[in-house]
């Protein structure tokens, strides 16, 4: 094959004819609205993508479109003609990767980052533990916790006072590896902890597995499971995230299981394509459809199961912020209304345009920082104008960037950001 | 740098101008079919932005191509000599209604149904209702006049537009009409100016005229076993009395699409349907829908379904609007025509592309507003066959012949852009384009203003493949 045949395949170049260039996607993209030109809308992009494979523009050309993409998938909720929007990103964002002489130290810290960091339990417990040492001392910002701040003109000290209180590494340490409900169990769950939300957020990881044994739900814990591959896939390195699937495969294969839960709408959303990473008739696409099978969000499996009723009102008017990657890739809607319909005291005020991304996307607020805070602004604004107590959303990232907008917007004396979860279990759930 | 492009930033932000190669593409296309790349593309936000950059266009002689969204069915804002692209969809959204003198004026960059959203608030509507609408802008209406379903009752774009701001090629500033309904003052510009396609100048604001929104609608749907019999049943309607707000047509090939994409339960055997509303009170809409069910019955249609409804119409018209994505399944590249045809003559024109269909072998599937004559045959192919590109061409081509031979036009709704105007003299004969010429000329003598459109050059022919 030539450079150019080559590249055509890895860009997915014949997937960009199924685009009619009607322009439909232009109201649904948040960076079009921000941005304000057609080279930062999806039909862009995908014009862009193909004049590279025509060889009529360079990779350095359709670089800064691709990584101003959030990924949020909105296009492909209102295009007509399906367009494989993700396969296209993803293509071109390997094409970038693979294009791109990076310096020594660039290097060495991607490969911490994406082949040690993340996928590595330690590190995230670490990270964690860390964050709780640093927040308990009160010493140095959480900046300079990582590597990562030398990797790019990064803002983390942005996040430092967004992140929400630590548990003790005690209490860490002291989750098992299988819970059983009090009664028969109805079904067995294997719990998906993900990276960032076992770290970050293990408290709504406890409270996750607390919510399914109340509802009757056997838990297990696999051991031998890591990063969900999102953010590798998100940053073009396809390689790692089909190492990291093959190992969560593997890992959720050892015991007989209903559901594999997650509790992080991106995750969900990489777990739930698993069976795209590899070719039609492989034994792996078999053992990756059998695991997609079984992949559930949390607020789908407590919907199914029927188990809980709340019991304790939670007196307080509050907006729900969806994630998109659990609504424009898992198809995942209504389940987290439904119950949050069920929780007494509640009032629940819509935002004019819930299906506009937060801005958040992955680890997109960090590398694509001023961008972020455009898009956080617009949804900021719509948050404000139906002046909820408490903003409710189902992803890490989402939620850490809910609470940064309510930080800009000074309102943190008026409102807070939590995960769906969390705001269950205070509404006393019983069977 | 060349001179016109420094010229330029003295009347706009830097940022307003976009060079790089990435920006360039990115406006180098439309919804329809060519590939142009333009010098630069400049985003105004005001009039005097727009009166700098014609005056630096018109004094260097540097075409200039005015465009919206580039949802353009047609060509209308490619760059096909190299030059400006102006877009114009980044000036702020403005929206000033007058409720009580039925009218509203907006800026060019408001998407056309933001317009009717805001004229609902107040229990009126503008009518015009594109299948873009929601992403199309008023500016790029205007400049193509579109139209859309309801057409068939309340008339398209000119029908509803009263006056316009409009900046002349030479970069002077224009009133057009005014904010009356009747107006006899001179010749009639405004009419002139809408469907010029950017010809003559660019359009800044807008007053549109808009009618009281109908309190109640009401669907039926109406299945037929041979088209004659769907066109005889849609004349007939159309005479006794009743005027329909909405009646849309679809063939055999594109209901079997959309029960193939989506099943829905459409009679896959009928060789048509056609989807009726009707608008007003809702005690004069039972007796219509009473006449209409019964014209429908007694001319031989095989079944008439009346929902019961919102929820049952609504699936009706979300069948209607399955079309355009199922038999994009059918194949990938989709030639969308408006080839329009005097009412009567609707069967006739579908016994042609039954014919076309057949000589060229490509697949075709018809669709479209069948009230008005303005039908969507669809050429379905794919762009990567070259070969089947070419038949696709011969199709088209003989398509457009079809649609005149009948007393019909080349476009109803979509405009005439690149892709029709080789075939313009065969349909207004060679003086008639050349009194059209003229006007051309003397209003953008230096022929600035979105060239390659409208009028050929010379051997100009239908491309649909990529050179």
């Amino acid at each position: 094959m030539s450079n150019l045949q080559e590249l055509q395949k890895t860009i997915n170049y014949d997937k960009t004819f199924d685009c009619v260039q009607c322009g439909y996607c232009l109201p649904a993209c948040p960076t079009y609205e921000t941005m304000e030109k057609e080279t930062h809308s999806p039909r862009g992009r995908i014009n862009l993508v193909k004049m590279v494979a025509e060889g009529k523009a360079s990779v350095e050309d359709l670089r800064d479109p691709i990584e101003k993409c959030l990924g949020c998938m909105a296009c492909t909720t209102v295009c007509p003609t399906d367009v494989q929007y993700g396969q296209i990103l993803e293509g071109a964002k390997e094409v970038i990767e693979d294009h791109e002489v990076k310096s020594q130290a660039q290097k060495r810290t991607e490969d911490f980052l994406f082949g040690s960091f993340f996928p590595s339990k330690g590190w995230m417990k670490t990270l964690g533990n860390m964050t709780w040492f640093y927040q308990k001392s009160g010493l140095q910002s959480f900046a300079n916790l990582t590597s990562v701040s030398k990797m790019a003109p990064l803002h983390l000290g942005y996040f430092e006072q967004i992140i929400p209180k630590q548990p003790s590494p005690r209490k860490r340490a002291k989750r098992t590896k299988r819970y059983l409900p009090k009664r028969k169990a109805s079904a067995k769950v294997a719990f998906f902890t993900g990276c960032v939300m076992d770290s970050v957020f293990f408290e709504t990881n406890q409270n996750t597995i607390d919510l399914m044994v109340r509802s009757g739900l056997e838990i297990v814990i696999p051991e031998q499971q890591t990063c969900c591959g999102a953010l590798h896939a998100h940053a073009g390195k396809v390689q790692n995230s089909v190492e990291l699937a093959k190992r969560n495969i593997r890992a959720f294969e050892e015991e007989e299981i209903d559901y594999i839960v997650n509790n992080a709408g991106g995750c969900g959303a990489r777990l739930i394509e698993y069976h795209h990473l590899f070719e039609e008739g492989t034994k792996w696409r078999e053992r990756a459809e059998q695991f997609v099978s079984r992949v559930k969000d949390i607020s789908q499996i407590l919907v199914d199961v029927e188990g809980l009723h709340f019991t304790k009102p939670v007196d307080k008017t509050i907006t729900y912020q969806p994630s998109c990657h659990m609504s424009n890739v898992q198809g995942v809607k209504t389940p987290p209304l439904e119950l949050l319909k069920k929780v007494p005291g509640l009032e629940l005020k819509e935002l004019e345009r819930p299906e506009f991304c937060c801005g958040s996307a992955g680890i997109y607020n960090i590398v694509n920082y001023e961008e972020s805070m455009e898009i956080l602004d617009v949804k900021m604004k719509d948050v404000c104008s139906v002046h909820p107590e408490r903003v409710v959303t189902t992803n890490p990232g989402c939620l850490l960037q809910m609470k940064l907008g309510i930080e800009r917007e000074g309102q943190s004396e008026q409102m807070d950001a939590v995960h769906l979860v969390d705001l269950l279990l205070e509404a006393g759930p019983q069977v | 740098m060349e001179q016109w492009k420094e010229a330029l930033q003295k009347h706009i932000q830097e940022e307003r101008i976009l060079t790089s190669l990435a920006d360039r593409y990115s406006y180098s296309f439309d919804a329809s079919f060519g590939e142009h790349l333009p010098e630069v593309v400049v985003q105004p936000s005001n009039r005097d932005e727009v009166v700098g950059i014609l005056k630096v266009a018109n004094e260097y002689k540097v075409p200039v191509y005015p465009r919206g969204q580039g949802t353009c069915l047609s060509g209308g804002p490619l760059p096909v000599h190299g030059g400006i692209v102006l877009d114009m969809s980044q000036w702020p959204e403005s929206i000033d209604l007058r409720v009580d003198d039925l009218t509203v004026t907006v800026s060019p960059s408001v998407l056309t149904a933001r317009i009717n959203e805001e004229a609902m608030k107040h229990g009126l509507m503008y009518a015009p209702d594109p299948s873009s609408a929601h992403v199309a802008t008023i500016g790029g209406n205007l400049a193509e006049n579109s139209g859309g379903p309801r057409g068939l009752k309340y008339g398209v774009t000119k029908d509803f537009v009263l006056g316009l701001e409009v900046v002349t090629p030479e970069g002077e500033v224009i009133r057009t009409g005014g904010q009356t309904i009747k107006n006899v003052t001179g010749f009639d510009l405004t009419k002139l100016l809408v469907g010029s396609e950017g010809t003559l100048g660019v359009i800044t604001e807008a007053t549109l005229k808009l009618v009281p929104k109908p309190p109640a609608v009401q669907t039926l749907m109406v299945t037929f076993d041979n088209v004659h019999t769907a066109g005889k049943a849609i004349s007939k309607t159309l005479t006794s009395g009743v005027l329909p707000s909405k009646l849309e047509f679809m063939d055999q090939a594109c209901i079997q699409a959309v029960e193939n994409f989506n099943p829905i339960g459409l009679p896959t055997h009928a060789a048509a349907i056609v989807i009726v509303e009707l608008d007003g009170h809702p005690e004069a809409l039972k007796v219509e829908k009473e006449i209409v069910q019964e014209i429908m019955e007694s001319i031989g249609a095989t079944d008439v379904v009346v929902p019961g409804n919102q929820e049952e119409a609504d699936q009706i018209w979300h069948a209607r609007k399955q079309v355009s994505p199922a038999i994009a399944k059918i194949k990938p590249t989709k030639v969308s025509e408006d080839a329009t045809v005097p009412r009567s003559k609707i069967p006739d024109m579908m016994a042609r592309l039954e014919d076309i269909k057949q000589k060229y072998n490509v697949e075709v599937v018809c669709f479209g507003h069948a009230g008005d004559g303005n039908l969507h045959p669809n050429i379905l192919c794919d762009k990567r066959d070259q070969e089947e590109m070419k038949r696709a061409e011969q199709a088209v081509e003989e398509l457009f012949q079809a649609a005149i031979d009948l007393g019909g036009t080349l476009s109803g709704e979509h405009g005439i852009g690149t892709m029709k105007a080789p075939f313009m003299e065969s349909e207004l004969g060679a003086t008639g384009v050349g009194m059209m010429r003229r006007i051309k000329d003397a209003w953008d003598p230096n022929g600035i203003m979105n060239p390659g459109k409208i009028f050929a050059e010379k051997g100009q022919k239908l491309v649909l493949r990529d050179e």
